[in-house]
């Protein structure tokens, strides 16, 4: 099970991201790419499509279909479950209008597995003012989530989430662009794994610990700001930078720090490497170890809300395929992009090395995740 | 209201009450560089909508990439 919501937020933006270029509908172009992530035990792989389509001056629509095959047999799984097999899939449908210089987009997904269905619709603005120089957006999205759960015909929770956000974007100089992003997400309804549990002393077994369910409040909301910059060098190469910082009511805080630098080649090619920080503190109801059965009302020992930080390195490369004469498409390109991941705990303890409770070793993995995929305009 | 909420807010405000009433001082002639493929933040949308989904399953934070978003595998 998963929080397909966000994801579901992200189909519908990549389909229009409001830039500092006026008010234009985005490219025709067709997507395909192949993705595989591996790391802590865990493989996730599948294909992502998009094909958006002008249809006329003014609309543009756009859908995407993306798989995940998941084979599990993380940290998690290895010390209370069995490794699993999985398989999400998810639709999205867009559309967007442009209105002289206001462009509405709308967006509708649907993402499937076998114990977790989520819709989420959205609505979007933006606007270009100030001789196109600023663009200004904010958007709304609400999803709806059906939680079930594998052996247990009789279980069944929901969740529902609202997200709301605003974003400006500024051109300062005719090399410098900025933007500001700020975003509000609420959940509210049955928030956890239900295939997760903490663990708590207990003497009465032979290694010193049991487990049982997690427990998380049914509310949460985040608030996140960032800030992004990019900068075209004196040569034809550009500089990009990206700091956020986000709270939530759990008791979450987390900075982001990400850089870049795009470098063409000829005329056949784009490189880019890249670097990413990322660092957060647990929640407030987070442990890796509990005195006992039953010591809170809520309670968590998933990694994803204890105290870590990850460090990313990206290199990405994009080739431009010759012509050769058609007329369709326009341009295509093939991209080969590849990420490697370090994440490293510092209250989540590797239970599979041995260790009396609470003294095991510091949990830490690597990931690497490879995208292949091409892209046509036409 | 949070400390981020009204630093955000106030952020947004100063932003677009500096635009106010200003002739663009980066004219159209001169936005050659944005045009290039090199400066879009959307380059490669599926790509991008992919790896923040990669983030956002494995860590707590959302929000504010200006796209995206997460959850899979999380288990």
């Amino acid at each position: 099970m998963r929080a397909t919501h966000l994801w579901a937020i992200a189909a519908v933006a990549m389909a229009s991201i409001p830039a500092a270029r006026g008010a234009v509908l985005p490219d025709d172009r067709a997507d395909v790419l192949y993705h595989r992530y591996d790391g802590g035990g865990v493989t996730v792989e599948g294909p992502s499509m998009l094909v958006r389509k002008k249809i006329g001056d003014q609309v543009s629509v756009s859908a995407n279909y993306y798989v995940d095959m998941v084979s599990s047999a993380s940290i998690d799984v290895m010390t209370t479950a069995s490794p699993y097999k999985e398989k999400r899939t998810q639709g999205t449908l867009g559309i967007d209008i442009l209105n002289g210089n206001t462009q509405y987009s709308f967006g509708y997904i649907l993402s499937d597995e076998p114990d977790y269905t989520a819709n989420t619709a959205s609505f979007d603005v933006s606007q270009s003012m100030f001789g196109d120089l600023t663009t200004v957006s904010f958007g709304f999205s609400q999803g709806w989530d059906d939680i079930r759960k594998h052996g247990d015909p009789t279980f069944s929770k929901s969740a529902t989430h609202h997200d709301y956000r605003f974003g400006l974007t500024q051109i300062l100089t005719s090399r410098l662009m900025m933007g500001l992003n700020y975003e509000i997400v609420s959940d509210e309804g049955f928030l956890n794994n239900p295939y997760r549990s903490v663990r708590y002393l207990d003497p009465e077994v032979p290694k010193g610990y049991a487990y049982q369910p997690e427990v998380y409040p049914h509310t949460r909301t985040g608030n996140a700001v960032a800030l992004d910059a990019r900068y075209f060098l004196p040569f034809r190469a550009a500089l990009h930078g990206n700091y956020r910082y986000y709270k939530d009511t759990w008791g979450i805080a987390a900075n982001t720090i990400e850089i870049g630098y795009t470098q063409p080649w000829h005329r056949q090619w784009i490189f880019e490497v890249g670097y990413r920080w990322y660092g957060q503190s647990a929640a407030t109801f987070y442990s890796d170890l509990f005195p006992r059965a039953n010591a809170q009302n809520f309670m968590a020992r998933d990694k994803e809300l204890a105290t870590f930080t990850s460090q990313g390195l990206s290199l990405r490369a994009t080739y431009d395929l010759p012509r050769l004469g058609w007329k369709f498409p326009e341009r295509s390109t093939l991209n080969f992009f590849y990420d490697h991941i370090h994440y490293s705990y510092a209250d989540f303890r590797n239970l599979l090395e041995p260790g009396t409770p609470g003294t095991e070793p510091l949990y830490h993995f690597d990931a690497d995740v490879f995208q292949l995929f091409y892209s046509g305009w036409f | 209201m949070r400390g981020v909420d009204r630093i955000a807010i106030a952020a947004a405000l100063v932003a677009m009450a500096g635009c106010s009433h200003v002739e663009p001082w980066v004219k159209p002639y001169q936005r050659q560089n944005f045009a290039d493929i090199i400066m879009a933040p959307d380059r490669d949308p599926v790509s991008g909508a992919y790896i923040e989904h990669v983030h956002d399953v494995r860590e707590g934070a959302r929000g504010a990439t200006g796209s995206h978003g997460g959850g899979c595998g999380c288990n």
